[in-house]
């Protein structure tokens, strides 16, 4: 009923019928990108404030309450704030590679969102590498906060970026690897095909079939997002922030949003391949838009990885690795045998 | 539009591919290299291989790119400082590279490419999936155990006992 799939197949028409083709490829291409963007902002823009507001309620304060109801305005404040800001750049950074780390990270965070679907037809472009292509194209974040540990000429900044990207390299491992019981038991790896495989009741999500497989991708992109009790790399008792120490203003507020981006990502990952996407969990609730279904799910997920964040400690850093490649790389291992099994004998 | 794109892509790949050899900054050189596997990524979306294109991008960039700046970081010696870039044998090197030279544009000119008629399979993963698993399964297995074998040895330089 209030699907927004007809609103965007009429704006395609509409275009169609007044621009030719070549202009319509590009037109569409940038309008595209504009609405993720902007549908991506206002999510973090609420996420910021939502966590805030989550930690507060955890530790029995407040948080922000001053600006506007129940302080829903803080995080445009501080928008603007950090608009307005002094750009810094430390005297020995290298300049470019300073000023190229965050715009790597902003544009790698949203560059997943190429295959997720949003909703029933709400994807950018079903790939036939769906699922692949997001954890290939996310290691540019990798790339990014080494960028910016090494840019930035600072010792802390420096051991905060190797301390990242070990932690993100360690953990893609085991996080790739839970992915793969999903895939064998769809037999693609299209975002699209994966979620229409979940249609139904509630049990027929592959969260059900692949529980082993859920554990593991969770743990792992908390641990890929930074995120409590992974979030080594900003142990700020340690490292004062970590890799974005010498960043200011906008800069670090593109980091920070990438951030948030990149934890809305594992979210919406996590429903895609476990939680039946836009489907809703009873037949009989499909009058419902599948958009709001999706975006429902994703929140309660973002609310889950905030509960860890203020629930956990941190662990140590040698804890971390071990963690990695003796339990969890093992763990998805045993997954990937079982799904064979289960394969072979169903 | 593809051949514009192709140009692009090209001009990337051989602009970043020539400054990972002429930059003085090892960091910085790897950074270009970085770039300049990405646009090989591109060529091979063009060419409808996106199962390789992805897997370009998870090895190089996520992996063997990575582990490289992470030599050169933890590397002393290397951080911030200048390279050389000439050694004292310019000559037979020269040589040596003006034969190759030679070489590629002989062969590259004369050979009269095959353009396939056979539409590409969609999707690719399932197609070189069997195909790893039946005819190259040999050859898959090999490349495993050589995997293997490199993982082990690090372990065994690394571990001090």
């Amino acid at each position: 009923m209030l699907e927004l799939r007809p609103i965007f197949d009429a704006i395609g028409e509409f275009l169609n019928s007044i621009l030719p083709e070549f202009w319509v490829t590009i037109v569409s291409a940038f309008g595209t990108g504009a609405i993720i963007l902007g549908v991506a902002s206002v999510f973090v823009l609420f996420f910021v404030w939502w966590e805030r507001k989550v930690s507060a309620h955890m530790q029995q304060r407040y948080g922000p309450m001053r600006t506007g109801w129940h302080g829903w305005l803080q995080t445009i404040a501080d928008g603007v704030k950090l608009l307005q800001k002094e750009d810094l750049i430390p005297r020995d950074a290298d300049k470019l590679v300073y000023l190229f780390a965050p715009v790597v990270c902003f544009v790698a965070a949203f560059l997943a969102y190429v295959t997720i679907p949003f909703g029933e037809g709400l994807i950018v472009q079903d790939l036939n590498i769906g699922i692949l292509y997001i954890i290939a194209i996310t290691t540019f974040t990798v790339v990014s906060l080494l960028m910016a540990g090494w840019a930035s000429h600072n010792k802390w900044s420096l051991l905060g970026g190797m301390r990242s990207a070990a932690q993100i390299i360690s953990y893609e491992v085991p996080l790739s690897l839970s992915l793969i019981g999903v895939i064998m038991i769809a037999e693609t790896l299209s975002m699209v095909s994966i979620v229409v495989q979940q249609e139904g009741w509630f049990w027929n999500w592959y969260v059900f079939r692949q529980p082993l497989g859920f554990i593991v991708y969770y743990i792992a992109a908390t641990a890929e997002a930074n995120r409590t009790p992974f979030d080594i790399p900003e142990a700020e008792q340690e490292l004062v922030a970590g890799y974005n120490v010498e960043y200011s203003g906008m800069k670090w507020a593109m980091f920070f949003f990438a951030e948030y981006i990149n934890m809305l990502t594992i979210s919406a990952i996590a429903v895609t391949l476990f939680f039946g996407g836009w489907h809703a969990p009873a037949p009989f609730l499909d009058f419902i838009p599948s958009w709001i279904w999706f975006v429902g799910k994703c929140l309660l997920s973002v609310f889950v990885l905030m509960w860890f964040r203020w629930t956990y400690p941190r662990v140590r850093v040698d804890q971390l690795m071990a963690f990695a490649w003796k339990f969890m790389l093992p763990l998805a291992f045993v997954n990937i045998i079982l799904t064979g099994f289960g394969i072979y004998l169903f | 539009m593809e051949l514009g794109v192709f140009y692009i892509l090209a001009a990337v790949i051989v602009v970043s591919g020539l400054l990972v050899v002429t930059l003085k900054n090892i960091f910085h050189s790897a950074l270009m290299l970085i770039l300049c596997l990405f646009g090989v990524a591109g060529i091979y979306i063009l060419l409808h291989a996106d199962f390789l294109a992805a897997v370009q991008v998870l090895l190089y960039v996520g992996g063997v790119t990575i582990l490289m700046i992470f030599a050169i970081m933890v590397t002393h010696q290397l951080t911030g400082k200048k390279i050389k870039h000439y050694n004292e044998q310019p000559v037979p090197a020269g040589l040596i590279i003006l034969s190759l030279l030679i070489l590629l544009i002989v062969s590259i000119t004369r050979t009269a490419f095959e353009v396939a008629d056979k539409a590409e399979p969609m999707p690719t993963v399932a197609v070189i999936g069997r195909a790893l698993m039946t005819d190259y399964v040999l050859p898959f297995e090999v490349v495993s155990v050589v995997l293997l074998v490199a993982l082990i040895g690090a372990i065994v330089i690394a571990r001090r006992d």
